[in-house]
């Protein structure tokens, strides 16, 4: 199963002459963690919207195992991470609700993402940006997750919290052969984590 | 004084900011109804006319003194406000109702939809409201079906646009979304995910519609384009009394006018105090 988008141009609206992704080509395979970078506005965020069927491209496709990717019904096997948690979860819900919204979770990837207890029984209000965004990479890993788009998804935490999400990312990403893309503007941090880096 | 201690003092009060609230609301909830109760069974007696004890002032037999047909006002007062409370009612029922699908559909049914809803919204909150209940209410040949539908149509408007921009917003949202890509239903996102944050939005806005519905239905019959004279509503009573005010009989108009807006002002109140009890913003305090 290849993540591909091929010649893909997006504009927002009433910007056609200034399209944000301009025919880009990207191919993402199993087990590939691909780093994304480049200077604010350029439409990394952009990017990953299209590559998870968010958004649809305005001019060529976003493809996974020759598919459009917006058409994959059930659990889509491309999940985005978004760059912050707060805004990701429900405020209204208890963790524990927005950790089963597709099904029950998997005990072992909430224990190695140090997920406590205890946690599941509090409002997003009452847990920090590291301890959210755990739950929603814990939400993302569905048996079905096949790709993992990771917008600067650790820009916000201390560097404890960092390496241990990376590690465990790593780890997963080997054990199942998930591709990922990783979008940040820390050069070391995608030499360390990433097998390319790509340049937007 | 240093805000831990007023914070300590606080948490050691009885009752708490809360309770507080839901014990107003259920006392502001069984007044209004025993205004309502109390007005349908004094029907008859509001109408009864004895011109033996007729332009009595404010006294011990007659609390609100009687009228020149010799009608017991306070019997009329309460009858009115009655009429005034059910119609309330059902047109901010009707106009709540409207409200919430023209705000949903204009959210999730496209762009042409929410531009002709949206136009709808914009033409309906620019002409005055007074204005507009009075010529649907004539449309609609006066008397207690015509004010109705004046204000049940008149009324949705500023609630329809707040339903429209809260679903917009959520739409957009990112859990909305990621919810959509782990595959959950349509139906289980709007119960789950959307009707959580719009409720609140809309059961306090339904509230507050009662005050304008009832000022607006008394204001359109002191007018002389609501109900007719023979039904004792506050609109009918204030505007006969204007021909006895300058007698001297102030009583006429005083006790019912004050009786409307208390009425009013516990409907405005009952409905702040939802909006702080279930304001998304303050849910957790």
């Amino acid at each position: 199963m290849m993540l591909e988008a091929k010649d893909l141009t997006f504009y927002y609206r009433n910007r056609k002459h200034a399209p944000v992704i301009d025919h880009f080509d990207l191919t993402v395979a199993p087990g590939e963690r691909v780093g994304l970078t480049g200077p604010s506005g350029r439409g990394k965020t952009t990017l990953c919207r299209l590559l998870a069927g968010y958004e649809k491209p305005k001019g060529g496709s976003v493809l996974l195992d020759g598919k459009a990717v917006g058409g994959y019904k059930g659990v889509c096997p491309v999940q985005m991470i978004w760059q912050h948690p707060e805004a990701a979860v429900d405020p209204l819900l208890r963790l524990g609700d927005t950790l089963k919204e597709a099904g029950e979770p998997d005990a072992r990837i909430l224990e190695e993402l140090r997920i406590r207890p205890e946690w599941v029984d509090r409002f997003p209000s009452e847990l920090s940006g590291g301890e959210l965004q755990r739950f929603c990479l814990a939400r993302a890993l569905r048996p079905e997750t096949a790709f993992l788009l990771c917008d600067e998804i650790t820009a916000m935490l201390d560097l404890v919290s960092q390496a241990q999400i990376w590690e465990f990312l790593i780890r997963e990403s080997g054990k199942r052969e998930m591709g990922m893309l990783v979008v940040s503007h820390s050069g070391a941090l995608l030499e360390k984590v990433c097998t390319r880096v790509v340049r937007l | 004084m240093n805000e831990e201690w007023n914070i300590g003092t606080r948490e050691a009060e009885p009752g708490n900011r809360r309770r507080r609230m839901g014990l107003f609301l259920v006392c502001a909830g069984l007044v209004l109804l025993a205004v309502m109760v109390s007005g349908i069974l004094l029907d008859g007696a509001a109408a009864e006319t004895d011109f033996s004890r007729k332009n009595l002032a404010p006294g011990a037999g007659h609390l609100f003194g009687t009228d020149w047909m010799g009608r017991d006002m306070l019997a009329r007062t309460l009858a009115g406000l009655s009429l005034s409370i059910r119609i309330g009612v059902l047109t901010a029922a009707v106009s709540a109702a409207v409200a919430l699908v023209l705000g949903t559909v204009s959210a999730v049914g496209g762009r042409k939809a929410d531009a002709v809803i949206s136009w709808c919204i914009d033409l309906v909150m620019g002409i005055p409201h007074i204005l507009l209940v009075m010529l649907i209410s004539l449309a609609f040949g006066k008397g207690v079906a015509g004010v109705t539908a004046g204000v049940a149509l008149s009324h949705w408007a500023s609630l329809a646009r707040v339903i429209r921009g809260e679903i917009l917003q959520l739409r957009q949202a990112p859990y909305i979304l990621t919810a959509q890509k782990l595959g959950v239903s349509r139906m289980r996102i709007a119960v789950r995910h959307m009707f959580p944050h719009v409720f609140p939005q809309f059961l306090t806005g339904l509230i507050l519609l009662f005050p304008h519905a009832i000022l607006h239905e008394s204001g359109v019959t002191f007018l002389g384009f609501g109900l007719p004279p023979e039904q004792p509503a506050i609109g009918v009573i204030l505007s006969e009394s204007m021909q006895y005010l300058t007698t001297g009989k102030w009583w006429l108009a005083l006790f019912p006018g004050l009786s409307l807006v208390l009425v009013v002002v516990l409907f405005a109140m009952a409905g702040e105090r939802v909006r702080k009890l279930t304001d998304p913003a303050s849910f957790h305090e």
